[in-house]
């Protein structure tokens, strides 16, 4: 109950102080121009980020997964890289590598270069799990391959394609630093400015509501379209490899265009990191400010995580062994507030900070708070998945050799767990290092960390002193990544199937 | 080695019965088959007996103490009652002997009882693999053992062998059997495979809707069933409408059937109309005939290997199944044999 406590304070708060405004003051601040074209504006980045999304992550799965492509598993990797890419720090590489890198369309590009392994990742992993015998089927019955892959397969891998695009609009709606970067108007953007540059607390506040309101109104429709998709077959038994295409003539454009899409989306950030590094290396004292940004990062992360995971354990091991309509509820509402964004939640915990609990105020505390807000869905999943290695069956058997309950959780139940809940600390630990607008908001006063630094500097154009922090953020963020590509099962060789 | 004894345990999940009063005793040192079709009880009555379900009625008694009961529910972990489940659960953490040892204690553990029981399974040197360098048949041998180990005073079987073919079941199934022997325990296997049931255990069990409906001798169950639905839960059976014109007695009553004279044990008093249930291997057929001539019309011949099935035609329109070894000649269908009831049936109120 704390868990969801925790989850929902942010929501709540956010309602109640809203309301508290009340009518008069929230419609003047709605029925505005401004707010219709920020409506606008964010909903069109969104559909066209999501449209993008969809193009390039099923056409390089596709590619990758169901062709004689060369080098499949390195595009694979290449495909699922830019998730590594925090989007602001890709933002910042565009921004200082073009000049006048700006406005919707930059944001559009940016994000579509980066968000695209969100559909990647699922539409490849899909793919590569639908069993082939429906496909034969429908090519026996006399469809063509074009029909086929229409039909049949595009139907089977539908809630990978409709989860990856969920992700991707919410993500969308939810990015700040990006559209900060590229000074694109949407309702981060407004929001913070709002509130860090006119103190208007209450008009942040209003504005947060609405976009909270847009991105349930996008989860509620996915919600529906999967109660429609239930009748997807996952038929048991022994599962081929689908066959892959022959790619021929197309062979070598295929290899450019992902090339090109891997230039794009990664090269363009490398290349312009390593120009920005060499030229911030000769700037005095960098090095030392990296270092305490470092170590506030460390500390700040290690904080969050900690608070995360203890509030994680119950709810993921609860999930996992006693299934039932209260923990699915659970669940539902712990993933509500992951689909908040963080600078929304970051906003209505300073307001909860500053009118509720002073004392937590501009303390590690509230911050570590508002990462677990943030993070929480994504701790549970590791942690029911790690319940998952150690079936209640298990516990059974040894409770039936005489072994009491206490016994059986130290003997059995945690060695099996232990591995999987440490891996999802150390990804929740990592997310909250590149975590932008809600450590913007929440952290001590003096307290940099190496987003917050990067972001500091990126602000007031000093690109070179941008880069180091930018630099360490990819690498930490890769990590997580490579997990994730690797938990698909794209990686897989042939040989070992 | 314990008696366990069950008296009209019932469980219900909501408004599902899962158990309705089952009633069970399982001698000293034997093993118990408990047969019924999925969704009958048996998982339930096996995990009451464990102690992971509490009772809504009834008790459990093992060598005269209860363990479950109004007011009573000593916990799994003090019953001396250990679960194999159906896909075995070995800790995967742990290595073939940890796994045995577990439930040892620290001065059993270094005897030689990991090893012993080990080779009561056949798998004597094994000790040192983990579960996951097994075959699905080791790991089962290796649940067994580690049931086996702390010398429970029951050992309860939960199909354990129904995810393995059907060569290896077998054989497993059959040194199981000669492990369970060997160390005198009591056991209780829970099963939906009749012949599994009616070759390993001492005693069968037949359940259904949460209910045993018959238990004793598997030749008993088998040759004189309690009623039609455990006559075909059992086995093959052939039912016949007969006239009561014998004198109600007690055995070797003829009655007069479409297959001929046939001879039951037991004739229940008082009715005129009764069922007949025959075996298909009791039905003998001839091509000349026989005395007392009953014959019938070739429909169709099956052969499965071992034995053949020969479908027939009766007289009175009927159509019926008969079991002839595998090396019997097949008789061409439309042709005419003489037919024959051999050895005694079972006879019930007609309804």
């Amino acid at each position: 109950m704390v868990t969801v406590a925790v989850a929902l304070v942010p929501v709540v708060y956010l309602g109640v102080r809203t309301a508290e405004a009340g009518w008069a003051r929230i419609a003047e601040e709605l029925l505005t121009v401004r707010v219709a074209w920020l409506a606008l504006r964010t909903l069109g980045l969104a559909a066209l980020v999501t449209a993008g999304c969809l193009v390039l992550g099923v056409g390089s799965a596709f590619l990758v997964v169901r062709t004689d492509l060369p080098a499949r598993r390195a595009f694979a990797i290449l495909a699922a890289l830019p998730l590594a890419v925090p989007t602001y720090i890709a933002a910042f590489a565009w921004r200082s590598t073009l000049d006048g890198f700006e406005g919707f369309w930059a944001a559009a590009l940016v994000l579509t270069l980066c968000s695209y392994p969100y559909v990647f990742l699922p539409v490849a992993a899909a793919l590569n799990g639908t069993d082939p015998a429906q496909e034969e089927v429908a090519r026996s019955l006399g469809r063509s391959a074009w029909r086929t892959f229409t039909g049949v397969t595009l139907r089977q891998i539908r809630p990978a394609l409709t989860g990856g695009a969920l992700l991707v609009a919410l993500y969308v709606l939810s990015d700040f630093g990006a559209v900060s970067i590229v000074r694109t108007d949407t309702f981060t953007r407004a929001i913070f400015v709002a509130f860090d540059l006119g103190f208007d607390r209450t008009g942040a506040l209003v504005l947060s509501s609405v976009l909270v309101m847009l991105t349930m109104l996008i989860l509620a429709g996915e919600t529906a379209s999967r109660r429609r998709g239930a009748r997807y077959a996952h038929l048991g038994g022994v599962r081929r490899v689908p066959a892959r295409l022959n790619l021929a003539r197309m062979r070598w454009p295929a290899v450019l265009m992902l090339v090109a899409l891997a230039g794009l989306s990664l090269g363009v950030t490398a290349v312009s990191l390593t120009h920005r590094m060499i030229q911030g290396a000769s700037r005095p004292g960098a090095w030392a400010e990296v270092a305490a940004a470092m170590g506030n990062s460390l500390s700040l992360s290690l904080a969050g995580a900690a608070l995360t995971m203890l509030l994680a354990l119950p709810l993921g091991l609860l999930s996992a062994k006693a299934p039932g309509p209260s923990t699915t509820l659970l669940d539902r509402l712990a993933y509500l507030s992951h689909a908040l964004p963080g600078l929304v939640i970051g906003l209505s915990l300073v307001s909860f900070g500053v009118t509720l609990a002073y004392p937590l105020y501009q303390t590690t505390w509230l911050l570590a708070l508002g990462y677990a807000a943030l993070f929480l869905p994504l701790a549970v999943t590791a942690v029911a998945g790690a319940a998952a290695q150690a079936p209640s069956i298990l516990d059974d058997v040894a409770r039936s050799m005489g072994k009491g309950p206490l016994v059986v959780l130290r003997t059995v139940t945690l060695p099996l767990t232990l591995p999987g809940i440490g891996a999802g600390a150390a990804l929740v630990f990592l997310t909250c290092m590149k975590e932008l607008p809600a450590t913007l908001l929440l952290r001590p006063t003096g307290t940099d960390t190496l987003a917050t630094e990067l972001w500091t500097h990126t602000t007031v154009a000093a690109y070179a002193a941008a880069a180091p922090y930018a630099a360490l953020l990819v690498v930490l963020s890769s990590v997580p990544t490579w997990l994730l590509t690797a938990r698909t099962g794209i990686l897989t060789r042939e040989s070992s199937k | 080695m314990s008696r366990l004894e069950l008296r009209g345990i019932a469980k219900r999940y909501g408004s599902v019965v899962a158990l309705a009063g089952a009633d069970l005793i399982v001698p000293s040192g034997t093993l118990l088959a408990v047969l019924g079709p999925s969704g009958c009880g048996k998982t339930t009555l096996l995990r009451c007996v464990a102690g992971f379900e509490r009772l809504d009625a009834g008790e459990i008694v093992v060598d005269g103490r209860t363990v479950a009961g109004p007011g009573v529910h000593t916990p799994p972990e003090r019953r001396h009652i250990v679960i194999v489940p159906q896909e075995g659960a070995l800790f995967p953490h742990l290595s073939v002997r940890d796994n045995v040892g577990y439930g040892l204690s620290r001065e059993e553990r270094r005897s030689d009882r990991v090893e012993e029981v080990l080779t009561l399974v056949g798998l004597s040197g094994y000790g040192k693999r983990m579960p996951h360098h097994l075959s699905g048949g080791q790991q089962q041998r290796v649940a067994v053992a580690r049931a086996l180990a702390p010398r429970p005073s029951v050992i309860l079987l939960d199909e354990p062998f129904s995810a393995l073919d059907a060569g290896l079941r077998t054989e497993l199934r059959r040194d199981v059997r000669a492990a369970l022997r060997a160390d005198e325990a009591t056991g209780i296997l829970v099963t939906h495979d009749q012949s599994e049931a009616l070759s390993v255990a001492d005693q069968v069990a037949v359940m259904r809707d949460g209910r045993v409906l018959q238990s004793g001798p598997a030749v008993d169950v088998y040759r004189e069933p309690a009623d039609s639905w455990v006559a075909a839960f059992v086995g093959e059976a052939v039912f016949l409408p007969a006239e009561n014109g014998a004198r109600p007695g007690t055995g070797g009553t003829t009655l007069s059937t479409a297959l001929g004279p046939i001879t039951v044990g037991e004739v229940p008093a008082g009715t005129s109309r009764l069922t007949v249930m025959v075996r298909p291997e009791q039905i003998r057929i001839a091509p000349a005939p026989v005395d007392p001539v009953v014959t019938a019309t070739v429909v169709g011949h099956d052969f499965h290997g071992h034995d053949a099935t020969v479908t027939l035609h009766l007289i009175d329109g009927s159509r019926i199944t008969a079991r002839v070894p595998g090396h019997t000649v097949p008789v061409a269908a439309g042709a005419t044999v003489s037919v024959k009831v051999e050895g005694t049936c079972q006879a019930w109120r007609d309804g």
